[in-house]
């Protein structure tokens, strides 16, 4: 079941399926390699509407909550 | 900006940022340039010289940039910059290959010869990553080379190779995706891309699965809701005492053996001036005389028959003093622990963590690391706004670090006049100060309907700063100071002093002293630190040690002095940057700021 980024459990692993949302914020998103088929970890949300962040090719990003919630994973069992 | 055109360079550095890019080109051109660990430190670029196989070479180091769509002011300066390259090296992360090669395919495609350099080979050995870099350079047509710009590892290979490299033959890759990966309006397929980077990756790369080093550890730890707040607050309460307690050692500190108590020798620079300088200075006083205007201009006043560093203002004695004696050492002890911060890959983490914080007030996390070298000085942090998305974004930043973050030239002359009266003194002009950076950030947000943009920031691995960049980066920055400022410094102290000669201070006081008494309840002479400000804020905030000032007013003096126009240098960094509409908008904004704050410190003190 597909499901927004941000609702990942914290170190659950999902396959990026689709990003909504406008052409440059998916530019932007792609750059960092936040791109259709690639891998993520979500691996912490901070207090306060503050940013996740996820790792992602062995990087970690930082994603503000309303982009996160944009992106569409597929969640990765185990 | 205003900009000219791209400078024309034979190597043109070109890679994603935080890829060592700066570090490379150091170490081909011998040029220090300024390198940290997070995205986004070159705003511009630099320019250098290369001597390799007898012939002179024009490097250039480019911005970091993601991509050459022109969506953001880096790609567009780097897509001109290779207009006008000769050739190029894109310098890669080997251990994030998959997330460089798409830009490294955009450029083979711009027909330019290119060498591709794996740059942190030696990271990515710790990693258990190894690339293929012979199968690398087969596929993708061009010569791949593996490097670690850090310790120089394969830096001649790579200056051998650019040297002899010729344009990639009938560009094979670039063809091909030129026929897939673009579609008919010319604009990239990024699903087609990301899928030929897959292939390459997969042919040319072998991860060895390892255990979780203590660095990764550390970063996972650090951005953990809990633990990474609690890292946060102790680091930045240890890097603010560590930078106090530096300066006041570098000042005034005894260095003591241990056993010993009578053998406690003085160091510092304030034993140096009163011990060694002030009688030289004594003697040359006598010499010329106390009231010829040679003595008024070298030594200033005395002060109960004596030498008073900071109360004199001659050349020699405030003069020398202010610069030498009181901001250098505090210049090193904050740009010390800045570059730590910089160099370990802190920086961005600390943005991550106010981000939520920041974004109530308007701005986003990452503005924080242009606030934090303002707190430096004021021109590179406002240069580095740069880094910031949106127009909006930059002005609010910039605005803010002229007006309410003091720099550390004027905080040591702070720390030094305000703290001698009490810690509590002091407590109130930051606390101040900090107060009104809020509210004019909450009071922009709400004048303004920007669309602000959210976070989205890579957080580079945490690494071990080199003794090589840091002390190169403190040298920069210091060596920087006494070029530009000790010139300004001397220049004031003479100009004040000729001034005072023909009194145009006692005419320009009487006309400022309705503002200056009756509302901001200010002697009429503090007209003079103000004006004095807006050339050199150390010297100024020095002018107020002779006017015999209560400390509420010498609070008020310190509050208004940080926010009444930025310096000279500042002043023309923020009209380069905001340009003259917006720089005079951030300059109607400050004088009403200082208007009602120098106000308001009258009535509530």
């Amino acid at each position: 079941m597909q499901k927004p980024l941000i609702d990942l459990a914290q170190g659950e692993d999902g396959v990026i399926a689709a990003i909504s949302g406008g052409r440059g914020m998916q530019h932007r998103l792609r750059r960092l390699g936040l791109a259709e088929g690639q891998t993520v970890r979500k691996l912490s949300a901070l207090a306060m509407g503050g940013p996740i962040v996820v790792r992602v090719n062995r990087t970690q990003v930082a994603i503000g909550r309303g982009m996160a919630r944009r992106v569409l994973v597929e969640p990765v069992a185990g | 900006m205003t900009r000219a055109a791209a400078t024309a360079s034979d190597v043109l550095l070109v890679g994603q940022p935080n890829v060592g890019k700066s570090v490379l080109f150091s170490r081909m051109t011998g040029v220090r340039t300024m390198a940290s660990n997070y995205p986004g430190t070159t705003v511009s670029y630099a320019v250098g010289k290369m001597r390799a196989a007898d012939h002179n070479f024009v490097v250039v180091d480019a911005p970091g940039t993601y991509s050459l769509e022109p969506l953001d002011e880096a790609a567009r300066v780097t897509t001109e910059l290779i207009g006008n390259a000769d050739r190029i090296i894109n310098v890669v992360d080997s251990t994030r290959l998959e997330r460089h090669l798409p830009l490294t395919l955009e450029l083979i495609a711009a027909g330019k010869p290119i060498v591709v350099a794996l740059n942190m080979s030696d990271e990515a050995k710790h990693q258990g990553i190894t690339i293929d870099a012979g199968q690398l350079s087969q596929d993708l047509g061009v010569p791949v080379l593996p490097i670690t710009a850090r310790s120089g590892e394969g830096v001649r290979a790579l200056t051998a190779a650019i040297c002899a490299v010729e344009r990639p033959p009938e560009c094979p890759p670039p063809a091909e995706l030129n026929a897939e990966g673009r579609a008919h309006d010319g604009s990239l397929n990024h699903s087609e891309i990301w899928r030929r980077v897959g292939k390459l990756v997969e042919r040319a790369q072998t991860i060895v699965h390892h255990h979780h080093s203590l660095g990764e550890r550390l970063e996972e730890l650090s951005i953990h809701p809990v633990w990474g707040s609690a890292i946060a607050v102790l680091v930045v309460a240890a890097s603010f005492s560590l930078v106090r307690m530096l300066g006041e050692f570098l000042i005034g500190g005894t260095v003591g053996i241990v056993g010993t108590p009578w053998a406690e020798i003085p160091f510092g620079t304030e034993h140096a001036f009163n011990g060694l300088v002030a009688p030289l200075l004594l003697r040359l006083s006598g010499a010329l005389g106390p009231e010829t205007f040679l003595h008024r201009l070298l030594i200033g006043s005395l002060v109960d028959g004596g030498i008073d560093f900071e109360q004199s203002f001659g050349i020699l004695t405030s003069g020398l003093y202010i610069p030498i004696g009181v901001v250098f050492p505090y210049l090193i002890s904050f740009y010390l622990v800045l570059s730590l911060l910089e160099d370990t890959g802190y920086l961005p983490r600390l943005a991550v963590f106010l981000d939520s914080v920041m974004h109530r007030l308007g701005l986003h996390g990452y503005a924080i690391i242009p606030t934090l070298l303002g707190l430096g000085c004021n021109v590179p942090g406002i240069m580095a706004t740069r880094v910031l998305e949106t127009p909006r974004q930059r002005f609010i930043t910039a605005t803010l670090i002229s007006i309410a973050v003091p720099c550390a030239a004027l905080q040591a002359m702070i720390v030094g006049i305000v703290g001698s009266r009490s810690v509590g003194a002091l407590a109130v002009v930051y606390g101040t100060l900090a107060v009104v950076w809020v509210l004019i950030s909450l009071i922009l947000r709400f004048v303004s309907h920007d669309f602000r943009p959210e976070l989205l920031v890579e957080i580079p691995p945490y690494r071990l700063p080199t003794l090589r960049g840091i002390t190169s980066k403190l040298w920069m920055r210091v060596s920087g100071f006494f070029r530009e400022a000790l010139p300004i410094v001397i220049g004031a102290v003479v100009v004040v002093n000729l001034l005072y000669q023909a009194d145009v201070f006692e005419r320009l006081a009487a006309l400022t002293e309705p503002v200056l008494s009756r509302l901001w309840g200010m002697p009429k002479e503090a007209i003079l630190p103000l004006l004095v400000g807006i050339v050199r804020k150390d010297i100024a905030m020095g002018l107020f040690a002779p006017l015999q000032l209560t400390t509420k007013q010498l609070i008020t003096g310190a509050v208004l002095l940080s926010m009444f126009f930025p310096c000279m240098a500042g002043l023309v960094v923020l009209f380069r940057e905001l340009r003259l509409r917006n720089g005079l908008a951030s300059l109607g904004i400050m004088l009403a700021a200082v208007f009602v704050v120098g106000i308001a410190l009258n009535v509530v003190l």
